[in-house]
């Protein structure tokens, strides 16, 4: 066994090392997805073996005869053991989202290699860890969240100042996935009958599981699903048929059409709107990266794009501005490194968990996946010609937006693509055009149709699945739309509570409005802004959602370096504090070149000053088109460089008073209180990973619990719960 | 194991596994739940239970981005 063992583990890593050799050694020439995955796939093991295995051991001493709250709290609702494997599924459906989806598109601007070794590095030291170590503290504390944590292991100021940044990160958040969507449905009638669809077959939805078959939600998903996917092919007919031009629309309509999407979403019942879209959501996710994954292995297509492109080096990228550090760090974000999974990890997960082993399995095996997702999506993108990915993701400003224009554009970056290719491209995926289509989800959707086209289906059905692939982000983004809307308003409903009473009750009409409207105009107005900006919403807005996301992410490891530190694992502490301190010095040097760079395309404080100088002379300055254009950009860069500096502000906050907690935890003479709660025995059976070992099945068989599943020792019904999965 | 059982087996196991993500086994949960804590109290409908199931998720997690 063991011998088997250091085989097996033998071969993994020479895989892995292979793989990597080759993405390192091959210039100059093409080379196959295939060694991007391997590499990836090789890494995550080795990492989970054995350095998650280690995190577990020695540093958090995760301890099975420890009841976890699921167990001790056990309430049948919120607080339930859940099996493993479906937690597993819960846990990934919440934190997997466009995030990782986009990011690695745009970051695909300065080649595969950068992307893809942040991806793969970040995710094993940094994303995953922080998923996990959040996981395990929230659990040890009965499920508490990030904010709460934060107030009582680091004190007032960091606990306000995280409160605080995770509202306006969500807004942004909010903003920028809404933008994604926008761009691509803007002037596709198939897109967005397709996605018009998806509100009557939710609320379709809705009625059916409330009214006609309470409960029945596998039977109503397939339903919703079939559904769904008649929409996209309808959206075909509808695009060709004399209805087009009613589902024709420019990006402001969308916005005004989000904006009020938004408000009535978060302000009607759940049961109508938002759950059944969240099963939809959660079938498509899961169902679409699963065939993405499936894909790109059979399919093995070749990467087009240079291992590392020259805007690697200087400042001039079209889709994004600035150097590989720290932006494409910034950029990549959800994939590697997620701030926003650590609201995920302390919210309901550590509620279910039966064992507190098994976090490893859920907490970092879910991330390791998230970041496969990201794998997948920027070997989407890097099968793309160049010549198509530079006029689908350089704003409009620079394209101009014609192909003849967009051509030219191309070719003074230095690809070639010629008009005629533009159009056919399009005409491929039976859109009207693919200039500056930016945004990350139609180049997404572009690469995707490729890879589903070449294993199931063939050429014809190219267009089916661009569109299907456009369903598929958009739906989720809106889903987030919904979800993100009601948790803000939450949020917002209970802060303003303190101030005026009747705000901050749940069922008060005007007030529950009140609240939604600000939420909802708040990350609306980002929306606009980004729609209307003259160089490009998506080149202005997502480094600052980068930004935010991973400044979270920073409060997050604060706080799990500060439990460590608090309770005697100084020694430890590098495991939180190296990631941290990566992290800080990527975000507070892309906040400083955000704020303080001299140079108008990164600055938003030296493009200010430049477009306000040219407006007091009366000129206007490419790309925009006039002086209204003008004042649009002097508005947008002072609030973005506004907040950009807030942003950073607050994390050095947080970071500045952990820093006196720590100091004060490493000169006391015993280990300062923390709010850890109790040790009580655990009386659940159930294996750590996903399959179980020799010794956990002899373990389960002795409770009579079922292989896979799980039981109970020496209660009263000492008994296996029935948990009787696939497993075998 | 024949073939067939194979297939049966692996077919319950992606029924249960729909089941328990989608939360359908929950009213089974609670009526278990329920009886042995509060044995004797009337149990509430699958209807009602699906009612106050929704009215208690109106505060959703967190969706990552």
């Amino acid at each position: 066994m063991k011998i088997k063992s250091v085989v097996t583990w033998t071969a993994v890593a020479i895989v892995g090392a292979v793989c990597w050799g080759v993405l390192a050694l091959a210039r100059g020439e093409t080379i196959s997805a295939i060694w991007l995955l391997g590499a990836a796939l090789g890494s995550y093991a080795i990492a989970y073996r054995f350095y998650a295995r280690f995190i577990c051991k020695r540093v958090l001493e995760v301890d099975d005869t420890r009841a976890t709250p699921a167990e001790r709290l056990n309430n049948g609702v919120d607080f339930h053991p859940t099996d493993r494997r479906v937690l597993l599924g819960h846990h990934f459906a919440a934190i997997a989202g466009a995030g990782p989806l986009v990011g690695p598109v745009l970051a695909a601007q300065m080649g595969y290699l950068p992307g893809t070794i942040w991806i793969i590095v970040g995710v094993i030291f940094a994303g995953a860890v922080q998923d996990m170590v959040t996981l395990f503290f929230s659990m040890r504390r009965n499920g508490k969240s990030l904010g709460q944590m934060a107030r009582d292991e680091i004190g007032v100021v960091g606990g306000i100042s995280a409160l605080v940044g995770v509202f306006v990160i969500m807004i942004i958040l909010l903003a920028v996935l809404a933008l994604v969507v926008v761009n691509a449905l803007a002037q596709s009638p198939w897109g967005t009958f397709s996605i018009a669809m998806t509100i009557p077959i939710a609320l379709f939805m809705g009625f059916y599981l409330r009214v006609i078959r309470p409960g029945k939600v596998i039977e109503t998903s397939v339903i919703g699903v079939v559904l769904l996917l008649l929409a996209i092919v309808a959206g075909g007919w509808v695009a060709e048929s004399s209805w087009a031009s009613a589902f024709t629309f420019d990006p402001e309509t969308l916005t005004l059409f989000l904006v009020i999407y938004g408000f009535a979403a978060s302000v009607l019942p759940v049961w109508m709107l938002l759950a059944p879209r969240d099963y939809l959501s959660t079938f498509m996710k899961i169902g679409t990266i699963a065939l993405l994954a499936i894909g790109v292995v059979i399919a093995a297509p070749v990467l087009q794009t240079d291992a590392v492109s020259k805007f690697a080096f200087d400042e001039t990228g079209p889709v994004f501005s600035g150097e590989l550090f720290p932006f494409v760090f910034i950029t990549i974000a959800c994939g590697a490194l997620s701030g926003f999974h650590a609201l995920v990890s302390s919210g309901t997960t550590p509620k279910m968990i039966e064992k507190e082993s098994q976090i490893r399995l859920i907490g970092y095996g879910g991330m390791l996946m998230e970041s496969f997702v990201a794998v997948a999506a920027i070997i989407a993108a890097c099968i793309l010609d160049p010549g198509l990915y530079f006029a689908m993701n350089s704003p409009a400003g620079a394209t101009g937006g014609a192909v003849q224009s967009a051509s030219e554009f191309v070719n003074s970056l230095g690809f070639v693509i010629t008009p005629e290719e533009l159009d056919a491209a399009a005409a491929a995926v039976e859109e009207d055009t693919l200039v500056s289509r930016t945004g990350g989800a139609p180049t997404l959707a572009v690469g995707m149709s490729d890879i589903f086209a070449q294993v199931f289906g063939g050429e014809g059905m190219r267009a089916f699945w661009y569109h299907f692939a456009i369903m598929f982000e958009a739906l989720f983004i809106l889903t987030t739309v919904d979800a993100g809307t009601r948790v803000g308003r939450f949020m917002l409903q209970d802060t303003l509570g303190n101030v005026y009473k009747p705000l901050g009750r749940v069922s008060w009409k005007p007030g529950l409005w009140f609240t939604s409207a600000i939420v909802v105009a708040a990350w609306g107005y980002f929306l606009w802004a980004g729609v209307t900006d003259p160089l490009g919403g998506i080149n202005q807005l997502f480094p600052l959602f980068g930004i935010a996301n991973q400044l979270l992410a920073a409060i997050a490891l604060t706080v799990a370096t500060v439990i460590l530190v608090k309770s005697g694992k100084l020694k430890w502490a590098w495991v939180t504090a190296i990631p941290l301190a990566w992290d800080a010095a990527v975000t507070l040097t892309a906040s400083w070149q955000k704020v303080f760079s001299d140079d108008p395309k990164i600055g938003f404080f030296a493009q200010r000053a430049q477009y306000s100088e040219a407006l007091e002379r009366g000129e206007v300055l490419a790309p925009a088109q006039d002086l209204d254009d003008m004042s649009t950009v002097v508005t947008n860069s002072t609030v973005d460089g506004v907040l950009s500096a807030f942003f950073a502000i607050l994390v050095i906050l947080v970071i500045g008073n952990a820093i006196i907690v720590c100091w004060r935890a490493v000169r006391a003479t015993e280990p300062l209180p923390t709010t850890e709660e109790p040790w009580e025995e655990s009386k659940i059976v159930a294996p750590s990973g996903l399959w179980p070992t020799a010794e956990e099945k002899r373990e389960l068989a002795a409770v009579g619990a079922p292989a896979g599943g799980s039981g109970v020792r020496d209660s009263d019904e000492s008994v296996g719960s029935g948990k009787d999965g696939g497993s075998s | 194991m024949t073939v067939l059982q194979r297939v049966r087996r692996t077919m319950r196991g992606v029924r249960w596994y729909l089941a328990e993500l989608t939360g359908e086994t929950e009213y089974d949960r609670y009526v278990e739940h329920h009886k042995r804590l509060h044995p004797g109290e009337p149990v509430l409908s699958r209807r009602e239970y699906e009612r106050q199931r929704f009215e208690r998720s109106a505060q959703p997690g967190a969706r990552c981005c």
